[in-house]
C-alpha cells in the first residue's frame, strides 16, 4: 500500500501506485482532469504526492509515446496558420505542463533525433531549458553556466527604452539611451520578446587587445570620436515630489516663494528660478543647493520654550533643493493632486549621461568592465581597411571565464555588418561558427576574424594581427555620477557630532575598528589620535567632583556643575562620543569621576 | 683559547646562538675574526628583538586573524575502514582559543609500550580501551510483555572478543539502581523493581538499559589502531586522560589528547600552554597558511599565565583585564560598568582601548614616551576655547 498525498496532506493510500499515477495522466492528458494537477510517484518512500496548489514552478514538454512524439507535422503547419492554438496542444493533451517534482519521473529528450522508447517527453525546443533573459544570449551553448547567468542579469541592468511613455511618467531613477540599436546577433526570442521595440544596447565594433595598459582587470577603452556620436550616451531623470500636507488646526504647508519672515529663509539667489507660483519653469538648468519648489509648513507644535518665544509663531521653511552634488535641467512640472485632495507638485529633472570614465559596460556574455580611459580617434589603432574601434577589450579577460560566446558573437556580428543582415545566434541551434567565417572569407576578410592593425599614435603596424569585429554592448545603470564622492570637511551628527555616513548626506569614509589597528601596530599613536579628531572637545571638568562642567560666558568662566563656582576647573581634551558616554552613565545612575593629574 | 671569548658573549646572546656558533666556527679561526663574528652576531641580534613599545598583542591578533579568515570549514578524514572526522580550520581555532569545555570531536594518540607498539595483540588491546555500554555487546532488546521485564540477548562472539563473562555483564548491569536482573544462559532479563509495573514504564527502562556502562574506558566511543612512523598507535574518539594513562602497556609520556582542558587537569598549565601551541600550529599548518610561531606562543603565553588556562572570552582573559573601559568595550558593556560603579573601580587608562574613547595618544610606539620639560610659569592657565 503507497501512501497518498494531496498538495501535502494525507488522503489515503492506493493498491498500486504506478497504475494510479498513469491513470491520473490519462486522465488529465484526456482533459477530464484539470491540466494542473502534477503528480508524482517516489518510488524510495512509497508514496504518491498529487499537486494542484498554486505558485509552482511548471514548464512544457511534448509528450512522447513509444519514442514518438505526438505533435505531428501536420499541427506544426496548422499552428503556423493559426488554424490551432497552443492551447488546443495542451487541451489534447500533446503539450504538457510539468512540476519539478513531476519532473522527476519524466525522461525529456533533448532533440527528436535523440528519443528512444524509454523517453516520456520531447523539449519544445532546446531554448526552452532557459528563461526570457538568459535566451537573450546568443551562442550561450559555448560558455560556462555562471558566465551565461552573469550575462543575463547584466541585461537587467541595462539602459534602454524601458515604458513608450516615459515622458509623462514620474518614475525614480529612470535611464534611458539615447541611440539605442537592434543587436546584429540575435535570438528568437528577440522576435518573440519584441526586442526591436525596446532595445538596450548598441552594436559596437570591438577589438581586442591591449592599449597602454588602460584596460586591465576588466577595464575597456573607449573611442572619444565614437562617443561624440552618441555611443552610450544616456538620459537620466529624477523627479521631485512636494505636497501640501495638511495638519492639525487647519493649518496647510504652502507652495509659493518663501517669505522673507520664514525661519529658515535662504537666501534670495536660492529662489531666483521659482516663478510666482513657487515652482521653477522648466528648462532652466538647477545646480547644487537651488530651491525647485518653494514651500513653508506651519510652525512645530509649540513646545516648552518656544510658547514664550515672540518668533516662534513664524512658518518654517520646507522647500526642495537639488542635493549635494546633483545638476541638471527642469525637463517637466506636473500640478496634481492626491488621493486625500492636496495639491501635489511634481518636478523631473533631467540631466544628460555622457560616458566617462568609470562608467559601467558589458557585452551579453558576463563580461562586463569599467572605461578605463577615452582616447581620442586620431590616437585609436585602426585596421588596413581605416577602422577604428568603438572600444577596446582586455585578452585577458577571456582565458579565466571562457566565455567562447563572447568570441563567436565577435565574428557573427562582424559576418552580419558585412553582409547587413541578422545573424542567428539562438542557444543550441544558431548559425554554425564555420558557415560564418567562410562568410567572412568570401567577404575577403580573414576567416578568423583579426586583421591587420596599426598603432594609433605611432603609426606603426601591430606584429599580432588583432581580432575585431561587431558586438552588442550594454550601458549597465551604474554610473560613476551617480556614486561619485569626497569629503574634507562637511556635515556631522547631531547627537555624536561625528561626520554623517554615506554619499547623499556627504559623509566621511569610516576609520573603522580594523583600520584603527593597523595605526596601533605601526606604533603611530599620535597620527591615530588626530585620525579619530574628528569629534574633539574640549571640556571643562571639576577637579572636585570629576564632572563635567560648563562655561559662563558672560563671566567668562568654567562653572563646576555641582561645587558652583566653588572648584578649580581644568580643561581637557576629549573626543566628543566619550563626553557622551559620560552622560549615558549618568542616566543609568553610574557617577564617572574623572580624576585629573599631570600627564608628565 | 675560543671559549673565553664565547664566554664574554654569554651575557650578550642567547645560549642557543652561541652553542651554535661554536659548532659552525673551525678550530683553526683567529681570535680577531671570531670576536668580529661575535659582534656582528650581536649586531644582528640586537636588530631582531622587539622594541620597545611595539603593539606585540596587536601585531599577534592580526598575524593569526589576517589568515584565519582564509581558513575553510573543510574537515580531516582518515583513510581507512573506521572513518573518523576530526574538526579542523576556524571552528577548532575557536575551540582551542575560546578553551571550551566539550569539544566537537575530541580525540586521543593513545602511544603504547613496547611489544604492543609492533602491532602485537594490537587489535584487542585498542578493543580493551573501548567504552562499552550493554547495547554494545547485545544483539537484541525485547520487551517481555507477560513478564513486564526486558529481555536481553548477549552476543556470545562480542563476549568473548571481550573477554567478558555473563556473570561479569550481570554484575555490571546491577549497578544500575531499581532493577532486579536474571541470567539465564545468554539471555539476560531485567525486570524493575516494584510491584505492577505500568507496561510503559517496561519500554523506558529498555532505553535506558542500553546505556549501562559495562567495560572499557569512559568517553572512549571509538578506537583505530593504525601504523604511524614504524609505531602502532591508538586513535580514539573521545578523550580520558586520566583513565588511559594508568593502562598497563600506555606509554604515558608520549600519549596525548587535543582537549586542553584536560591536559591542564592531568599534566598542568606549562603542558597546557604547549598544547595551545601544538594545537593551534596543526590547524594552521593543514591549511597550508603560514603563522610565526611565537604569536602562537604569546596568545598561549596569555591564556596561562594566571597558572590556570582561559579562553579569549569575556569570561576568560578577558574578565582580568584592569580597566573597566577595555572590558566593557569587548561585551556585554553595561554589565561591566555596573559592576564597576558598584565596588568603585578605577580606571587609570593604562592601555589602548581605554586611551581611543577618550581620543588620548595610545601608549605603543610614539606614544608611550614622554618628555621632561622645565614649566617656567607657576600655574599655566589653559589657553583654549
Amino acid at each position: 500500500m503507497s501512501e497518498v498525498y494531496l498538495n501535502g496532506k494525507f488522503v489515503g493510500s492506493v493498491e498500486n501506485p504506478v497504475e494510479f499515477v498513469d491513470h491520473i495522466i490519462t486522465e488529465r492528458r484526456k482533459n477530464s482532469l484539470a491540466n494542473n494537477i502534477n503528480v508524482r510517484y517516489d518510488q524510495e518512500n512509497d508514496e504518491v504526492y498529487v499537486e494542484s496548489s498554486k505558485g509552482r514552478l511548471r514548464r512544457p514538454a511534448i509528450v512522447v509515446r513509444d519514442g514518438k512524439p505526438l505533435l505531428t507535422e501536420k499541427q506544426v503547419s496548422q499552428l503556423e496558420k493559426k488554424e490551432i492554438t497552443w492551447d488546443d496542444l495542451v487541451n489534447q493533451g500533446i503539450v504538457e505542463y510539468l512540476d519539478a517534482a513531476e519532473e522527476e519521473n519524466a525522461l525529456v529528450a533533448f532533440k527528436e533525433e535523440d528519443l528512444t522508447p524509454q523517453h516520456t517527453h520531447l523539449e519544445v525546443t532546446p531554448l526552452a531549458i532557459l528563461g526570457l533573459c538568459t535566451s537573450l544570449v546568443p551562442y550561450a551553448n559555448f560558455s560556462p553556466t555562471a558566465r551565461i547567468n552573469a550575462g543575463s542579469k547584466n541585461q537587467k541592468q541595462a539602459l534602454g527604452f524601458y515604458a513608450a511613455n516615459y515622458h509623462i511618467r514620474m518614475d525614480m531613477d529612470v535611464n534611458l539611451l539615447d541611440y539605442s540599436q537592434i543587436p546584429i546577433v540575435q535570438s528568437i526570442m528577440h522576435p518573440i520578446s519584441d526586442y526591436d521595440k525596446h532595445p538596450s544596447g548598441q552594436n559596437l565594433v570591438v577589438a581586442i587587445m591591449s592599449y597602454k595598459g588602460y584596460n586591465m582587470e576588466d577595464s575597456i577603452i573607449l573611442n572619444k570620436a565614437s562617443i561624440e556620436r552618441g555611443l552610450g550616451r544616456s538620459i537620466y531623470y529624477r523627479p521631485a515630489i512636494a505636497e501640501e500636507l495638511r495638519y492639525s488646526g487647519g493649518l496647510v504647508d504652502e507652495i509659493s516663494v518663501p517669505d522673507k519672515e520664514v525661519k529658515g529663509y535662504k537666501s534670495e539667489r536660492d529662489y531666483r528660478f521659482l516663478e510666482e507660483d513657487g515652482i521653477i519653469s522648466p528648462e532652466v538648468f538647477v545646480q547644487e543647493g537651488d530651491v525647485i519648489i518653494g514651500k513653508s509648513s506651519p510652525p512645530r507644535f509649540l513646545s516648552g520654550m518656544e510658547e514664550y518665544n515672540l518668533t516662534s509663531n513664524l512658518r518654517r521653511e520646507s522647500s526642495i533643493n537639488i542635493k549635494h552634488g546633483e545638476q541638471g535641467i527642469i525637463d517637466f512640472v506636473m500640478l496634481t493632486e492626491n488621493e486625500e485632495g492636496n495639491k501635489l507638485v511634481q518636478v523631473r529633472l533631467r540631466d544628460a549621461r555622457i560616458p566617462e570614465v568609470g562608467d559601467k559596460f558589458t557585452s551579453r556574455h558576463g563580461q562586463k568592465g569599467v572605461v578605463g580611459l577615452i582616447v581620442g580617434h586620431t590616437n585609436m589603432p585602426f585596421s588596413s581597411t581605416g577602422i577604428i574601434p568603438d572600444l577596446i577589450f582586455s585578452s585577458h579577460s577571456v582565458p579565466s571565464r571562457m566565455t567562447m560566446s563572447h568570441l563567436i558573437e565577435l565574428i557573427a556580428g562582424k559576418t552580419g555588418a558585412l553582409s547587413a543582415r541578422y545573424v542567428d545566434g539562438t542557444t543550441f541551434d544558431a548559425e554554425p561558427e564555420e558557415q560564418l567565417r567562410k562568410e567572412l572569407l568570401s567577404m575577403g576578410f580573414k576567416e578568423n576574424g583579426t586583421e591587420t592593425m596599426y598603432n594609433g599614435i605611432s603609426g606603426e603596424q601591430f606584429q599580432a594581427k588583432i581580432f575585431i569585429g561587431n558586438m552588442y554592448y550594454l550601458k549597465l545603470k551604474h554610473m560613476v555620477a551617480n556614486k561619485i564622492h569626497s569629503r574634507a570637511r562637511g556635515p556631522i551628527q547631531l547627537l555624536t557630532r561625528q561626520p554623517t555616513e554615506g554619499r547623499a548626506k556627504e559623509g566621511g569614509l569610516r576609520l573603522g575598528e580594523m583600520e584603527k589597528d593597523t595605526f596601533v601596530a605601526h606604533g603611530a599613536s599620535l597620527l591615530l589620535k588626530e585620525r579619530f579628531d574628528s569629534d574633539r572637545v574640549i571640556v571643562p571638568i571639576c577637579e572636585k567632583s570629576g564632572l563635567i562642567g560648563y562655561v559662563d560666558a558672560r563671566k567668562g568662566k568654567a562653572i563646576s556643575p555641582v561645587l558652583g563656582e566653588d572648584s578649580d576647573m581644568s580643561y581637557v581634551e576629549m573626543s566628543y562620543a566619550f563626553k557622551l558616554l559620560l552622560d549615558e552613565l549618568k542616566s543609568i545612575g553610574v557617577y564617572p569621576k574623572i580624576e585629573l593629574e599631570n600627564k608628565f | 683559547m675560543h671559549n673565553e671569548i664565547f664566554k664574554e658573549y654569554e651575557s650578550k646572546l642567547p645560549m642557543g646562538i652561541i652553542n651554535d656558533l661554536k659548532q659552525r666556527v673551525p678550530s683553526n679561526f683567529s681570535q680577531a675574526k671570531l670576536k668580529k663574528v661575535l659582534e656582528l652576531a650581536c649586531e644582528e641580534y640586537e636588530l631582531m628583538k622587539v622594541d620597545a613599545g611595539e603593539a606585540v598583542g596587536l601585531l599577534s591578533a592580526e598575524s593569526i586573524g589576517e589568515p584565519g579568515t582564509q581558513m575553510t570549514l573543510n574537515t580531516f578524514h582518515f583513510a581507512g575502514v573506521a572513518e573518523m572526522n576530526v574538526t579542523t580550520g576556524l571552528p577548532r581555532i575557536i575551540e582551542i582559543l575560546d578553551c571550551t569545555k566539550s569539544l566537537a570531536t575530541p580525540m586521543m594518540e593513545i602511544h603504547l609500550e613496547s611489544p604492543y607498539n609492533k602491532g602485537k595483540e594490537i587489535k584487542e588491546f585498542a578493543e580493551s580501551i573501548k567504552e562499552n555500554r550493554l547495547k554494545h555487546i547485545a544483539s537484541e532488546f525485547t520487551v517481555n510483555v507477560a513478564k513486564a521485564a526486558v529481555d536481553v540477548t548477549l552476543s556470545q562472539e562480542k563476549l568473548t572478543a571481550l573477554k567478558l563473562t555473563v556473570p561479569s555483564v550481570v554484575k555490571a548491569i546491577e549497578s544500575m539502581r531499581g532493577i532486579v536482573v536474571k541470567a539465564d544462559g545468554n539471555i539476560v532479563t531485567i525486570k524493575p523493581k516494584g510491584k505492577e509495573e505500568a507496561i510503559n514504564e517496561v519500554f523506558k527502562l529498555k532505553d535506558k538499559v542500553k546505556e549501562i556502562y559495562i567495560s572499557g574506558v569512559k568517553g572512549i566511543t571509538q578506537v583505530l589502531p593504525i601504523k604511524k612512523e614504524e609505531e602502532f598507535i591508538i586513535v580514539t574518539a573521545g578523550s580520558n586522560m586520566k583513565e588511559v594513562l594508568q593502562i598497563e602497556g600506555v606509554d604515558a609520556e608520549k600519549t596525548i589528547t587535543n582537549d586542553i582542558i584536560e591536559i591542564a587537569q592531568v599534566l598542568g598549565v606549562e603542558a597546557a600552554r604547549q598544547s595551545v601551541i601544538n594545537e593551534v600550529k596543526k590547524v594552521i599548518d593543514a591549511q597550508g597558511l603560514n603563522v610565526d610561531l611565537r604569536h602562537i606562543m604569546l596568545v598561549a603565553d596569555t591564556m596561562t599565565v594566571t597558572g590556570n588556562i582561559k579562553g579569549l572570552t569575556r569570561y576568560g582573559i578577558v574578565s582580568e583585564k584592569a580597566s573597566v573601559l577595555a572590558r566593557a568595550s569587548f561585551e556585554t558593556p553595561l554589565k561591566h560598568i555596573i559592576e564597576a560603579s558598584i565596588s568603585g573601580e578605577t580606571d587609570y587608562l593604562n592601555s589602548v582601548v581605554e586611551n581611543v574613547m577618550l581620543n588620548q595618544p595610545v601608549p605603543v610606539g610614539t606614544g608611550l614616551p614622554g618628555l621632561v620639560t622645565k614649566n617656567n610659569k607657576k600655574e599655566e592657565k589653559a589657553k583654549y576655547l
